[in-house]
């Protein structure tokens, strides 16, 4: 007879066969089962979040800066419930989430019992998939396919509830890999065809206007694809540019690149995107802030869509050319293919493309990143050049809020490597830096981790300080403070003629008292002379600080695309401004 | 133009709809229909009707018949995000006027009236197979499978000679000849 384990004793063991170290979460009734068996299994060590969302979105920075999926454990009821929107984010932003949450026994399941809710119907649509588990001898097979089907394919949040009586009854564990081979995210597994190939590299060659616009897929498809990326890139010359979740995936101070692009990226990225005639989109999904009006999206290229989601291609925009594979296996077969046909390619050429670079470099000479400094008040644009300046030599990670905050971290904060740049951009979840910066401190102890925040969405999820300072975890919360919810105070500035209604926050806290109240360290800046000195002082204390740097209340975030209009009609600054308010048309 | 106060674009020019038939194959296990239901009306998709039951006891494969409208762009979307599903094995999709598919619906219409009456009823379902459930001096209980405008008609036609009760499945489909869906 096998030996036989309880509900509980499965789910550690699972675990551990899935080499899983850390778990974030927060114990109630129905998973107490579970966290009493927690102290039997020292290698996987608990953090203990103060909210659920918190838990989830910590979980979530340590996936996507360690590129292992992120595990988190909840009670049932409000348990799951606050654990929804951590589990949507990532199901927006491909994270690969699994969340165990406990559920009232079975035989009260349907009776309204306390704490009862149904937690499978509620996350349906934000999983990939999710089980409730009724027979213990089952469960060990669930857990498996659960990791499997969130680390395979596109990845993507998943769930598993277990009754408490099901924590409690014994039964058989069994760990075989799981045959998913049925499909991952409908035929990844599926071989790329040579033709295909060809008909890529025919259109690379035959191409006068390229541009790589690449994703998310590239970094979640590990950093030997970003490697890849790299040498594709630099092998063809083309210009490449980015998505917000792909920056990272190629140097953002390299010379061919572009700039993030977008309804805040760059003149040069925007405009090369709508006049390209190749457009080679690697992991990328047309997203709605990247192409807006899809009617008048690039309307004279090619336009060839790599992607691991089928459901992906075609969805927003038709492409010439679709493939659905990892990009990491595309680019090495494409490059080995690529490079036995056309020893010399970038040399042979250049000419085809000279006068494309031309033309991108007349729309950088706009530098469309610019802003008007001021010695008086501190630019947050220029904060987050100096808080680049100062953290670029070393190997830093920034996780953001969402807001204007975001966009300037994503303007401003040049990125070398894959996996070091967390943000929410699907679901945009404000209160998502700071326990997302947790996670990645919890992956990378001894690495610089910065939230580039702002002081409206860091206030979200403000708790979480407290978890920090429990586990020792060294993180700085770089506040961008203007009093505002700045990226709806320039939507209603542009487009509800300056009617500021809602977005100014009054009686904020003191956040440097905060900081001491949490037991870390508050740090101030409100001119810009100190402000390089405090930085440095953040970056130098080996304990979680915050840090309140006091901003123009009214600087809006530029150049930005108006809604309606196609990318080549960018504004640029505030020069411009009365022109667009004049039209109502902006698309923030 | 319209003034456009809004974070988000426009929409812009909108296909042809057209109608198509899918058929999915999938596990029986609890929350299937939920899922298959919840892709469509959290997207947004339409479904005109819904037939489902298990047509494979031993290995638990449940067939669902789904009738649905939208531009061929939609169309393909659906069929992608339903391959999604993990209990998802296949899909198939037709469109309604395909010549190489048979479509049948099935109807009970519950009539009062007398025998003169029912005999009536009788010649009018003539043409779709009708079989007299139930049967008594005041009312009867008539079946009849056919095609889904054809029932529409019948409804109205069986109005005047006592029809009181309609109780009607969504479409089931099949392959002409010797092919099978794949």
């Amino acid at each position: 007879m096998p030996k036989l384990f309880t509900g509980a004793e499965i789910v550690f063991k699972a675990l551990i066969d899935q080499k899983v170290e850390y778990i974030f979460g927060y114990p109630g009734g129905a998973v107490l089962p579970i966290y009493d068996e927690l102290k039997n299994h020292k290698s996987v060590k608990h953090i203990l979040a103060r909210h659920e969302q918190g838990a989830g979105h910590a979980a979530e920075g340590y996936a996507r800066s360690s590129g292992k999926a992120g595990v988190m454990l909840v009670t049932s009821g409000p348990g799951a419930t606050n654990a929804v929107t951590a589990l949507t984010d990532a199901y927006m932003d491909s994270v690969p989430l699994v969340c165990i949450s406990g559920q009232v026994p079975t035989h009260l399941i349907g009776t309204d019992a306390f704490q009862e809710c149904d937690t499978t119907g509620i996350t349906r649509p934000c999983t990939k998939h999710n089980w409730l588990v009724k027979d213990v001898n089952k469960l060990s097979e669930t857990l498996h396919l659960a990791f499997e089907v969130a680390t395979t394919g596109r990845p993507g949040p998943v769930l598993i509830d277990i009754p408490k009586d099901i924590q409690f009854k014994k039964g058989i564990y069994k760990f075989t890999n799981n045959k998913l081979k049925k499909k991952l995210n409908g035929k990844a597994t599926s071989k790329i065809s040579n033709k295909d190939l060809d008909k890529f590299i025919e259109m690379m060659k035959s191409s006068t206007r390229p541009i790589f616009y690449t994703g998310g897929g590239v970094i979640n498809s590990g950093p030997e694809a970003s490697t890849l990326l790299r040498e594709l890139v630099s092998i063809t010359g083309f210009p490449i540019t980015s998505t917000l979740q792909g920056l990272g995936a190629y140097p953002g101070d390299d010379q061919q690149f572009l700039g993030m692009l977008g309804m805040h990226g760059t003149y040069e990225a925007n405009n090369a995107m709508h006049d390209c005639d190749l457009m080679i989109n690697i992991g990328a999904r047309f997203d709605d802030r990247i192409t807006g009006k899809v009617d008048e999206f690039s309307p004279n290229s090619k336009k060839i869509h790599v992607d691991i989601d089928p459901s992906s291609i075609g969805k927003n925009i038709k492409v010439d050319l679709a493939i659905t594979s990892d990009v990491g296996q595309l680019l090495k077969s494409l490059i080995k293919r690529f490079k036995e046909k056309n020893k010399n390619f970038l040399s042979s050429n250049k000419h085809n493309t000279s006068k494309w670079w031309e033309q991108i470099e007349n729309w950088r000479e706009k530098k469309s990143l610019n802003f008007i400094n001021s010695n008086k008040v501190i630019k947050p644009q220029h904060a987050v050049q100096r808080l680049y300046e100062i953290t670029k030599d070393q190997d830093t990670y920034i996780t953001t809020e969402v807001g204007q905050h975001q966009m300037w971290a994503a303007q401003h904060y040049k990125f070398r490597k894959p996996n070091r740049w967390m943000t929410s951009g699907g679901l945009g979840t404000m209160g998502y830096g700071l326990p997302a910066a947790i996670g990645v401190q919890i992956a990378h102890p001894e690495k610089l981790v910065v939230d580039i925040a702002g002081e409206a969405s860091v206030l979200m999820t403000m708790q979480e300080m407290s978890t920090a300072v429990q586990y020792r975890l060294p993180i700085k919360i770089f506040i961008l403070n203007n009093e505002y919810m700045g990226m709806v105070r320039q939507w209603q500035e542009l487009l509800h003629e300056k009617n500021y209604s809602e977005s100014y926050t009054a009686a904020l806290p003191d956040f440097v008292k905060l900081a001491e109240s949490y037991g870390c360290v508050g740090i101030r800046a409100k001119t810009p002379d100190e402000l390089d000195e405090k930085i440095k002082e953040m970056v130098n204390i080996n304990k979680p600080v915050i840090f309140d740097c006091v901003v123009d209340k009214s600087e809006n975030c530029f150049p930005m695309i108006p809604s309606g209009k196609p990318h080549n009609q960018m504004i640029l600054g505030p020069e411009e401004e009365e022109e667009i308010s004049d039209e109502g048309k902006i698309l923030v | 133009m319209p003034k456009s106060k809004s974070a988000y674009s426009t929409p812009g020019k909108i296909g042809k709809l057209e109608r198509h038939i899918l058929v999915v194959w999938v596990d029986n296990e609890a929350g299937v229909l939920a899922r298959v239901a919840g892709l469509f009306s959290g997207r947004g998709y339409n479904i005109e009707s819904l037939a489902v039951a298990e047509v494979d006891k031993k290995k638990h494969i449940s067939r669902i018949t789904i009738v649905t409208e939208g531009t061929p762009q939609v169309i393909e979307q659906i069929k992608l995000q339903l391959k999604k599903l993990i209990p998802v094995h296949k899909v198939a999709d037709f469109k309604r006027n395909d010549k190489e598919i048979l479509f049948r619906e099935m109807a009970l219409f519950k009539i009062l009236g007398n025998s003169k009456k029912q005999t009536k009823v009788k010649i009018i379902c003539k043409k779709y197979n009708p079989i007299i459930l139930d049967k008594s001096s005041k009312s009867c209980v008539i079946q009849v499978t056919a095609l889904r405008r054809e029932i529409d008609k019948l409804t109205l036609d069986l109005r005047p000679y006592g029809l009181i009760s309609t109780s009607r499945t969504g479409a089931v489909a099949m392959t002409k000849g010797a092919k099978i869906f794949n």
